[in-house]
């Protein structure tokens, strides 16, 4: 059991250390928020007080595009390299070994979280946040990401390809889930796409806590992510037994 | 038919592979392969490109799984569950494979603590390996930065780190240096007297000479023949091998002298070579007055050591030289 453990600890810090803590993904981890909200401000031209309606969205896309974006690309690299070959013959189950890989991505996507937040705090009162509400739905978006990615890249061969298919889920889903548009203005047949991306719940979870604005009961939201979780990680362990271990 | 030969015995049993087939849409990768291994010898499988040996491997090791066959490790039956014996096997792949931002400490520190090696144990056998593999200065440098030869040698260190029982060294000294390959070979003779069994694939004919116990030749997914070297090599121990060269005139040549000389065995290799095989010593002389007699111009007489070479040309039927040529592409690639 600690044998595991051990394993499960290094391969979280070589990540870290050969990833996620690198200054270019440090600054990404920084510049990427800020752009967003300046973004956001620059299109409404209005004032700080939109900070609670922007807040949930610069979360979500933060914690989307960090996590996604390192994931997809180091796996594959690692595939390519044909190191990931190390992981794969370490006695350690398959399900553990992801769950290892994965959590640098979760913990680097919840701290992108926390850089709009801090900006925040700067510039409105944040003391009416369900903080209790806002942690978890973090976490369950950084997971769902975090295994979005993990899809992606055992889906793809190359890291090109890695960055290509992130992308072609990543946009509809920053589009479709009611960040820019409310999804009822949005027209009749896209609304059900809507509902298949994870990001709609995870927003409307963070809408709720900064601003009670949420359209779906939250304990549903949360249901239906931790749903995408499962659903993401198990195809994605049968993808890599199907694809990997030919 | 795989030929077999005896088990020692249960105890020294380790690997045990039955009738293992594997199919890559029409093409049948392995077809019914069957081989063991005894505790603590190197087994070797040789073969041509596309044998089937890094197959073999990969189906040993968990990367691959076979479409039917039985494989037990250690006594764990691993057909179902490749898993099962992962924590016994080192693997050193064809290619080397470490992490290329991390240095030679820190990569072995970390191949040490998939296994579950705790801090300071594993600290302490990536210092010893790469003292033993002659890295010791070159342990803070990154992986990145290493030459082909300290690449491959710091890949097998990586492949030792948790003493496993079985250590699988696919080619091992393909694409590397005289030198570093002397080493890695004399590293890895020394291995079976610590308690590591070696299954070691190679095109390197005279490595597996030297290096094994014993020897399987795979061609196209099947072994054709499995034996000790000792075993392999009885059929040209004591004979004697001559080669010359008569240019343009080996038809002439072997006939002239086939006719006198009927108790040798005369080859026609090439329009300019002849090979000469017997089980008494061979004199030149005799050769060179009636080649003059009749002519011929004798260029050149190379006397040769019968090798494994000529025992994997007779049961293969492939030329040692396809295979070199083989090796010699890949050390190109490499």
């Amino acid at each position: 059991m600690k044998k595991k453990w051990i394993a499960f600890w290094n391969i979280l810090l070589k990540d870290m250390r050969s990833y996620y803590l690198k200054p270019p993904n440090i600054s990404w981890g920084i510049i990427f928020p800020i752009a967003w909200i300046g973004m956001f401000f620059i299109k409404t031209g209005r004032g700080v007080e939109d900070v609670f309606d922007l807040l949930p969205g610069v979360i979500s896309i933060s914690v989307l595009f960090g996590t996604t974006s390192m994931l997809a690309v180091t796996v594959t690299f690692e595939k390519k390299a044909r190191s990931f070959e190390r992981l794969l013959l370490a006695p350690v189950s398959l399900n553990f070994l992801m769950f290892a890989k994965t959590t640098g991505a979760i913990f680097f996507g919840a701290v992108n979280a926390a850089i709009p937040v801090i900006f925040s705090l700067f510039l409105v009162d944040l003391s009416n946040v369900s903080w209790g509400i806002i942690v978890p739905a973090v976490v369950l978006i950084a997971i769902a990401s975090a295994f979005l990615g993990l899809f992606v890249a055992v889906t793809v061969s190359e890291v090109f390809e890695a960055q290509t298919f992130s992308n072609f889920l990543r946009f509809p889903m920053v589009f479709l889930c009611g960040l820019f548009f409310p999804i009822a203005s949005l027209p009749f047949f896209l609304r059900p796409l809507s509902y298949v991306f994870p990001l709609t719940y995870g927003v409307d979870i963070l809408r709720g806590a900064v601003s009670g604005k949420n359209i779906m009961p939250l304990g549903l939201d949360f249901l239906i992510i931790i749903c995408f979780c499962l659903i993401l990680f198990y195809a994605s362990i049968k993808n890599i037994n199907k694809k990997w271990i030919t | 038919m795989p030929e077999m030969i005896s088990k020692d015995n249960n105890d020294g049993f380790l690997i045990d592979a039955v009738k293992l087939t594997k199919k890559f849409g029409d093409i049948t990768a392995l077809d019914e392969v069957s081989f063991f291994l005894n505790k603590r010898e190197v087994f070797g499988f040789l073969g041509p490109n596309g044998a089937g040996k890094t197959t073999t491997i990969n189906i040993l090791t968990g990367l691959s799984r076979a479409d039917s066959g039985r494989i037990s490790v250690a006594g764990l039956d691993c057909t179902k569950n490749p898993k099962a014996a992962q924590h016994l096997i080192g693997i050193v792949p064809d290619e080397s494979n470490l992490y290329p931002e991390l240095t030679g400490f820190d990569n072995l520190c970390f191949c040490a603590s998939l296994y579950g090696i705790r801090k300071e144990e594993r600290k302490k056998r990536a210092a010893e390996l790469l003292d033993l593999f002659g890295l010791k200065q070159a342990g803070g440098r990154k992986f990145a930065g290493y030459s082909k030869g300290m690449k491959r040698k710091l890949t097998i260190a990586a492949g030792i780190i948790h003493h496993p029982q079985i250590l699988f060294l696919d080619e091992p000294t393909t694409g590397i240096d005289v030198a570093s390959a002397r080493q890695i070979r004399q590293l890895i003779s020394e291995l079976p007297e610590k308690g590591t069994t070696i299954f070691l694939t190679t095109h390197y004919i005279e490595e597996a000479e030297r290096l094994c116990d014993r020897i399987a030749f795979i061609v196209n997914g099947k072994i054709v023949r499995t034996d000790t070297v000792e075993n392999l090599l009885q059929p040209v121990k004591g004979k004697q091998i001559m080669l010359l060269s008569v240019q343009g005139a080996a038809g002439k040549a072997s006939a002239v002298l086939a006719d006198a000389f009927p108790d040798f065995n005369f080859q026609y290799v090439s329009t300019d070579q002849i090979r000469i095989e017997a089980g008494t010593d061979i004199h030149l002389a005799p050769f060179v007055r009636l080649l003059d007699e009749h002519g011929i111009e004798l260029n050149e007489a190379k006397r040769q050591v019968p090798t494994l070479e000529d025992i994997f040309v007779n049961v293969t039927g492939i030329e040692a030289k396809i295979l070199r040529k083989e090796s010699d592409k890949k050390r190109g690639q490499a």
